[in-house]
């Protein structure tokens, strides 16, 4: 009889005074959809059109009728704190208008173009305005893969080095490297393309080249491995330092064989990040690397693809069927950087837990 | 075995460990490990510093012939050699529409940056607020073709709209009015795909500074009666303020340095318009790009020069912000 029994004494329901009650939520509800009915009234009225002006409409409208309900209930300072709320769901929808927008289109459209040829025929012999089923992007893809493991391995080790200074040794510069690579994280990518033209290309060191757009892309990348490795090591506890000196490790074996093996996961979240920082530069890769049809795995010598690059170079040619093409090459830079987007963020939220 | 043997072993002069020397002096391969990392961490002085010494070293014969007047002239005539022509390179127009597309840009983005930011650390629901934040964090790393794509073939007919809309009721307002009623690729819809990009970076500095409100002074302004807009304008506002205006100078550097996207919407004109709805404005970042193709030697020493003058402009402003944004996380007001 291992029945439970419940006893007259059972413990109350806790009561939570500040929750409100559903029927308190009535006058809400009138408001809101009075103000939808009024949007769609106005819309279907006056010059106004889209279904823009319809949601903005409705936001103005709602807004004040939430104002008036706040201001019947408590007064004025209800009154703004209403204001306040609406404004602020309102600008969270605004940013969350154009985010949806983007991806939407870049799906829908780049659908159209998106064949298995993409991913294994380059342009070489095709014309931008063939039919889908000829040609593609591989060029393209190997060329941004080419140049990324380029320009990760420039700016992965100064990057990380960089970090190690501002929280290992930190010397007399420390403040002064901090602040630079701060500067350096606003330095325009175009301006990093024409540098690498100034010193690399005119400069008669072997006109366009794979190696000088990955130099480009590594200016870009290095300030965002420095600053995600310092925040990593930060978080590596003083304790672990300690017992590898204590143990009789030189301040280089500690870092080499405890500090840096601890902080393995985060040092890949920042190079993820900044593969994911630059994976879709296009401007220094104009000046740079300068764009071809075809596949090229030299990056010593002679003009390569890139996926910003074939995507911004179609775009140019105005040709109906090579922007549906573009549109295709921006869905599979979307989808690389969201992926290693999402790859940093999972690897990165593991070595917090 | 006879004991003795072992009496004897002992017996033997055990060798005394030498002594090691107590001392601060770094071993050599610490020495070394140390000169190689602090080299690695100047690689940023030394980058920065090249970027500028080698622009201004190709753009010197530039700044030489024309000296200040190539900031204040507004034509960019390549010149030619065959007709006796002098060229004449000026970024005056350039620089002016640069200003204004990331003025325009920071007026749309900074309110909504700001409202997300109160959103995100105040308004949501907890379960809300991470996946929320990620995908403000996405949104800074969509490249910017895809914006440019996306502002050509999207928002543009809308901006259109909206622009016509804006002359017809506001036209009044000498910003609003237009010389002739051509609303394409225009500096405001150039700063509209550049409020897009920005938003992501004004929302996260200005959410990471709202985080650091200390939470006893929210609870105080609730425990003192305030309202949830009270308390943000009491305790927030205050404390954040300069962050907030931080994170728009970094926005304001980032709309400046701009390249593709503005360069698919906007239309570049070599002369200074102040009428944003209008189809003319420029962008220096854009102007390397479109005159880069076919520029002589004197013209791309030019583009050097331009690119020089883009860069100290972008390195001014994020110093300020950096400033600003130090200030505030020291003060702690």
């Amino acid at each position: 009889m291992a029945q439970i029994v419940h006893t007259q004494d059972a413990p109350a329901k806790p009561s939570k005074p500040w929750k409100q009650h559903p029927r308190a939520l009535v006058p809400e509800v009138i408001v809101f959809s009075l103000s939808l009915v009024a949007a769609e009234a106005t819309i279907s009225m006056s010059g106004f059109k889209g279904k823009l002006a319809l949601v903005l409409l409705f936001a103005l409208y709602s807004t004040i009728g939430s104002m008036a309900l706040a201001f019947r209930r408590r007064g004025v300072t209800a009154m703004s704190n209403a204001m306040a709320s609406s404004l602020v769901y309102l600008s969270i929808a605004l940013v969350a208008l154009p985010l949806f927008s983007v991806v939407i289109t870049v799906i829908s459209r780049g659908r159209h173009a998106l064949r298995v040829n993409t991913f294994t025929q380059d342009m070489a012999a095709t014309q931008p305005d063939a039919p889908f089923n000829q040609g593609g992007a591989l060029h393209a893809i190997l060329g941004t893969v080419v140049l990324v493991l380029l320009a990760t391995l420039i700016s992965v080790p100064l990057g990380v080095l960089t970090g190690l200074y501002l929280t290992e040794i930190k010397g007399r510069a420390e403040g002064l490297i901090r602040f630079l690579v701060q500067a350096m994280s606003g330095v325009p990518s175009i301006v990093a393309g024409l540098f690498i033209y100034a010193v690399w290309i005119i400069g008669g060191h072997g006109g366009f080249s794979g190696l000088s757009g990955a130099a480009a892309l590594s200016i870009l990348m290095l300030p965002t491995v420095a600053r995600t490795a310092e925040e990593v090591l930060k978080l590596i506890p003083n304790d672990l330092r300690e017992a590898g000196v204590a143990l009789g490790g030189t301040q280089w074996r500690t870092v080499a064989m405890v500090v840096l093996p601890a902080a393995r996961s985060g040092l890949i979240t920042a190079t993820v990040l900044g593969i994911a920082r630059v994976a879709g530069e296009t401007a220094p890769l104009l000046l740079t690397i300068f764009g071809t049809t075809a596949k090229h795995f030299n990056p010593f010598s002679g003009p390569m693809s890139a996926l910003p690059l074939y995507v911004f170079q179609l775009l140019a040619s105005g040709i109906n069927v090579a922007i549906d093409r573009a549109w295709t090459g921006a869905l599979v830079l979307l989808v690389l950087v969201t992926v290693l987007f999402t790859l940093a963020r999972f690897v990165g939220g593991r070595a917090k837990s | 075995m006879p004991r003795g043997s072992i009496l004897e072993e002992q017996a033997l002069p055990i060798p005394e460990p030498t002594r090691r020397e107590i001392t601060t002096q770094p071993r050599f391969s610490d020495r070394v490990f140390r000169l190689v990392v602090t080299a690695g961490g100047f690689t940023s002085l030394l980058i920065l510093g090249l970027i500028t010494a080698f622009l201004a070293y190709r753009g010197f014969e530039v700044f030489r012939t024309f000296g200040f007047h190539f900031i204040t002239n507004f034509g960019w005539d390549g010149g030619n050699p065959d007709a006796g022509v002098k060229p004449s390179l000026g970024i005056g127009a350039m620089l002016i529409g640069t200003i204004v597309i990331s003025l325009v840009a920071l007026a749309i983005a900074l309110p909504i940056s700001v409202g997300s930011s109160l959103f995100l650390t105040y308004y949501a629901p907890t379960w809300l607020r991470k996946p929320l934040t990620i995908l403000v964090d996405l949104m800074a790393a969509i490249p910017s073709v895809v914006y440019g794509l996306w502002g050509f073939f999207v928002l543009m007919p809308h901006a259109i709209y909206w622009a016509k809309l804006l002359h017809r009721y506001l036209g009044w307002i000498p910003i609003f009015d237009v010389p002739l009623p051509i609303f394409e690729r225009s500096p405001f819809i150039a700063g509209l795909v550049l409020a897009v990009m920005i938003i992501p970076i004004i929302t996260a500095v200005s959410r990471e500074v709202f985080a650091q409100v200390p939470l006893d002074r929210v609870q105080a302004a609730y425990a003192l009666g305030a309202t949830r807009w009270s308390m943000i304008r009491a305790v927030v506002l205050p404390f954040g303020s300069s962050g907030i205006a931080g994170g728009a100078m970094l926005g304001l550097g980032r709309a400046m340095g701009e390249t593709v996207a503005v360069y698919l919407v906007l239309n570049l004109a070599y002369k200074a318009n102040f009428h944003i709805l209008f189809s003319s404005g420029g962008s220096i970042a854009s102007m390397i790009v479109n005159k880069f193709g076919e520029a002589s030697p004197f013209e791309l020493k030019g583009l050097m020069a331009a690119g020089l003058a883009l860069f100290v402009m972008t390195l001014l402003v994020n110093l300020l912000a950096n400033i600003i944004v130090r200030r505030t996380s020291r003060s702690g007001r």
